[in-house]
């Protein structure tokens, strides 16, 4: 069955974008207000598979070439990694650490060790879903 | 630190031998190897200096302080000596095996990685003076053991006997954990020495015997003894400097090495006298008795080890007489050095005898004694060292076996005159025993080394035709062949620098310093000893047996297998296997609905349960808000949703009707002011419609059954309660006033501490970022199971089509 998608597909090409950079900061303010790593995983997976939706598998794994079992593997590390810093300075495990800079162009910004550990929850969540979603879909 | 470190050092070194095999083709591996034991023993040697002058050197490296934990280096004179022996043994051990390992053939990688492995494990073992550590590095040479015995791997007896060996040291380990834990709670420490400082006080209390027995189950599982000995035969697949290094030399001697630490703990007890030494002397005796039966070289060799083992235990067993008081002699004293010595001297004679073992099994293809013989004149050097072996194991001089097996008798003569612990009517058993078990001994040393070089040769039976072996592989048992003559001459020089020193570990109570031991080791005494009297009437009862060997041989036919230990063995293990598995697959259905079934009943009946025992329920109407229209329509549309989900009669309807259940619990969200929950419930829901979308394709058409679901009463039961449930445990959660809630801490600290805004977000990174943690990883276990069932699966497709 032939369908007809130009529609979907062209208004995609935008929202994909719209989505992605909503799930970012979604993702960066998450420690403040309403958001964090999961969520923005989450909305990041969701726009992928709105790509996979309008296009297909093949097409999205050109356009994203992203091997999704290393970038689960990555988060892993990342989180842990955050989580295991501290023991080498003498803190306890899962001892997070923040302070407040002035950055360029943005103002005052705190930056917190929490972010890295989040980063690694956002990339694992990123990352099963979409191994779950083109697992499920490319088995014929 | 340092001290520490050395225990750690051939682990280290382990890493290494993988890329040295790999990038270094030409070179065999193992004389990389051969420095790190090599090394080992010149810094250990350094010790014994000091540490025959009674000094003790103690290094320790926390491990984990919040339990108490540490890594603990401990060198007095016993664990000096079993370093020694590890690293020195270990060095012959490792140049042996560059001879007997073809480097083109063997994966000489693993080999290595495991023997450096077993080594840490064992140096920790000997040198750990704290119980959980010494535990952890028990369990270490129990599974290097496993590796190195299943090295040959695609051997079914190899597998065999290292999982056999596995399952009977390991349990024994488990019992000695139980051991230990006992030994915590009744002293407080899990240190050794402050432990035997406390050993007074200890007996008294109602725990004592249960850790007695738990450590000595460790102990006489890890050091062969009766009934346990069943692992080692079978562990002679093991490669032969394997066989001669850890199940000779080192690891079973591992349960001597506990037996001896804790007697200062235990040998107050009248059990532990009767227990260590019965066993000893029956495993003494059993494994002469049964080494004549054995056809296979390395096999006689192993029930020998057995025997030996039993010996040296049945003279620990002695040796904690001494803290009997009173009944102290001073023939006593001589059972705790006889037993260090003898195994040392134990440790040089097995050791290359095995050596030679393999080294006939290397030249001739064979082990089995009944196609060997008449090998003398075509292997002279290697008949030479298994000669001095054998006499020496025999007992006989001018060898080293002589001396302690004179010892190892007046020992079990002195017990006859123990007038106390029932000794009075028993002890005379022992030097019979004793007696016996030596003339065995004498017999099957005969056997071993007569049937194999003397006699008729029998080139026809052969697999190779046999020649000497290379010189490099005969310098290992010369070397010990050498020290077992050298002993023999030198015995007091010997007893001074290693003998006195552990002895005095053994019984720190009755010596200041090693130099108070008084004993002075001779091997003539001046005037007929009964000691020498018994070795006459070993000498010639053993000959006369070793003659008419093969009329009565045959008396080993006639025991029925159904009796053995290794029949119980494998029947237990048999039904275990069976049995178990006939009870996995009594629920195990393959059936997805009967799996939620056992959970959802399960759950239920443990909640509500617990909810009625503990009378947990309660209901309190206070700080209820009010109904709103709202909620009102939230309620009937998740209703009719959930309706529509269950009774659909195609899938699409049942996913918008689970989609639509999903977006109106998103917005109860929304309405309770939980913006944080609403958001990640909609995503999730949108990607879980995106998802079945996907797998729709896929999916068969409701079957049948599906849609005519008939009414089950035992699945009704189970929904409902499971609804009760939920809902008694939500009702109370919101009643119940006991402990004040956590968000008050959380609302206090969130900015000042955790330099956040959002609660939610911040229990989720840092408050609770363990649960995180576990989360994530669980997430990625569940990403990765998906792939693998589903690519597994593909796989198995493309190869069928391959077969067309």
């Amino acid at each position: 069955m032939k369908t007809n998608d130009v529609i979907i597909q062209f208004t995609t090409k935008i929202v994909f974008f719209i989505i992605f950079f909503f799930s970012i900061h979604i993702f960066l303010a998450g420690h403040y207000t309403p958001g964090g790593g999961f969520v923005g995983g989450l909305l990041t997976s969701s726009a992928i598979v709105l790509l996979v939706l309008a296009f297909d598998l093949n097409t999205v794994r050109k356009v994203l070439p992203i091997n999704y079992t290393y970038l689960t593997a990555i988060g892993l590390l990342l989180a842990l990694a955050t989580a295991a810093f501290p023991m080498f300075v003498g803190k306890p495990f899962f001892t997070h650490f923040f302070d407040y800079f002035d950055l360029p162009l943005l103002g005052k910004q705190s930056l917190h060790t929490a972010m890295l550990f989040d980063s690694g929850v956002y990339l694992v969540v990123v990352g099963v879903t979409m191994t779950i979603i083109q697992t499920i879909g490319e088995d014929e | 630190m340092l001290q520490v470190l050395y225990i750690f050092i051939p682990m280290l070194a382990a890493i290494f031998v993988p890329l040295l095999y790999k990038s270094i083709k030409n070179i065999h591996t193992g004389w990389f190897v051969l420095a790190v034991p090599a090394t080992l023993a010149i810094i250990y040697a350094s010790y014994i200096g000091k540490v025959a002058d009674g000094k003790v050197f103690l290094e320790e490296l926390p491990w984990i302080p919040s339990l108490d934990i540490s890594v603990v280096s401990y060198l007095d004179g016993l664990s000096l000596l079993f370093s020694l022996l590890i690293t020195g043994i270990g060095s012959l051990v490792v140049l042996y095996s560059i001879f007997y390992l073809d480097k083109h053939k063997e994966k000489l990688h693993n080999f290595y990685v495991y023997l450096l492995l077993f080594m840490t494990a064992m140096l920790g073992v000997v040198q750990s003076d704290h119980l959980i550590t010494l535990y952890f590095f028990w369990e270490l040479t129990s599974i290097s053991s496993f590796l190195l015995i299943g090295y040959w791997y695609a051997r079914d007896a190899s597998r065999f006997g290292a999982l056999k060996s596995m399952m009977i040291t390991v349990g024994g380990g488990l019992m000695m954990l139980g051991g230990f834990i006992l030994l915590y709670l009744m002293g407080g420490t899990y240190s050794i020495r402050e432990l035997i400082v406390m050993a007074p006080s200890l007996v008294q209390h109602p725990l004592f015997t249960w850790s007695l027995v738990l450590i000595l189950l460790g102990a006489f599982t890890k050091s062969a003894q009766f009934p346990f000995y069943i692992w080692l035969p079978d562990a002679m697949e093991a490669p032969t400097p394997v066989s001669a290094y850890l199940h000779s030399a080192t690891m079973v001697k591992a349960g001597i090495y506990l037996v001896a630490r804790f007697t200062p703990i235990f040998a107050v007890s009248e059990l532990w006298v009767w227990l260590v030494t019965s066993v000893g002397i029956l495993t003494l005796f059993w494994g002469s008795f049964f080494a004549i039966k054995q056809t296979d070289l390395k096999g006689i060799l192993a029930f020998s080890t057995v025997s030996q083992l039993g010996l040296i235990m049945s003279l620990l067993g002695a040796s904690a007489l001494a803290f009997h008081g009173n009944g102290t002699t001073d023939t006593i004293k001589f059972a705790a050095f006889a037993a260090i010595f003898h195994l040392i001297n134990h440790a040089t004679f097995k050791g290359s005898l095995f050596m030679i073992a393999g080294i006939v099994d290397h030249e001739t293809g064979t082990r089995d004694i009944r196609k060997l013989g008449g090998l003398m004149s075509i292997m002279p050097l290697s008949f030479t060292v298994a000669a001095i072996g054998s006499l020496s194991m025999a007992g006989l001089p001018p060898f080293n076996g002589f001396l302690s097996k004179e010892m190892f008798l007046t020992a079990m003569l002195a017990l006859q005159n123990f007038d106390f612990l029932g000794f009075e009517t028993w002890g005379a058993l022992f030097p019979i025993v004793a007696w016996i078990a030596s003339i065995f001994t004498f017999v099957y040393s005969f056997y071993f080394v007569f049937r194999t070089f003397t006699g008729t040769y029998k080139p026809e039976k052969l697999p190779h035709k046999p020649h000497e072996a290379p010189i490099g592989m005969l310098i290992s048992p010369m070397i010990l062949a050498a020290l077992v003559v050298t002993i023999f001459f030198i015995p007091n020089l010997v007893g001074d620098t290693f003998v006195k020193p552990a002895v005095q570990a053994i019984q720190p109570f009755l010596y200041d310093s090693p130099k108070d031991i008084d004993i002075h080791v001779a091997a003539w005494h001046g005037e007929i000893t009964p000691e020498l009297v018994m070795t006459f009437g070993i000498v010639i009862v053993g000959v006369l047996l070793f003659v008419a060997l093969p009329k009565w041989q045959v008396i080993y036919q006639r025991f029925p297998k159904s009796l053995t230990l290794n029949n119980a063995y494998d029947k237990i293990m048999l039904g275990l296997d069976v049995g178990l598995n006939r009870v996995s697959r009594l629920y195990m259905t393959g059936s997805m609905r009967h799996y939620l079934l056992y959970m959802f009943s399960s759950i239920a009946a443990i909640v509500i349960g617990s909810l009625f025992v503990k009378n947990a329920f309660t209901v309190s109407f206070q700080d209820i808000s009010p109904i709103r229209p709202y909620e009102i329509i939230l309620v009937v549309v998740l209703v009719i949703g959930t309706a529509i989900t269950i009774l659909a009669k195609s899938r699409l309807t049942a996913i918008i009707g689970l989609g639509a259940v999903g977006y109106t619990v998103a917005l109860f969200f929304v309405i309770f002011n939980a913006p944080d929950l609403a958001l990640t419930q909609l995503v999730i829901e949108t990607i879980s419609v995106a998802l079945f979308l996907l797998a729709f394709y896929h999916l068969p058409k409701l079957g049948k059954r599906e849609e005519r679901m008939r009414f089950q009463l035992n699945r009704a039961i189970v929904s409902v309660a499971v609804g009760v449930m939920v809902t008694l445990v939500a009702l109370s959660a919101h009643s119940q006033k006991l402990i004040p809630t956590i968000s008050k801490y959380y609302e206090e600290t969130v900015y000042s501490k955790a330099g956040g805004g959002n609660i939610v977000n911040v229990i989720l990174v840092d408050y609770r970022g363990f649960d995180t943690l576990f989360e994530i990883t669980v997430l990625a276990i569940a990403g990765m199971a998906i792939l693998a069932m589903i690519k597994l699966r593909m796989n198995r497709k493309e190869k069928t089509h391959e077969n067309k």
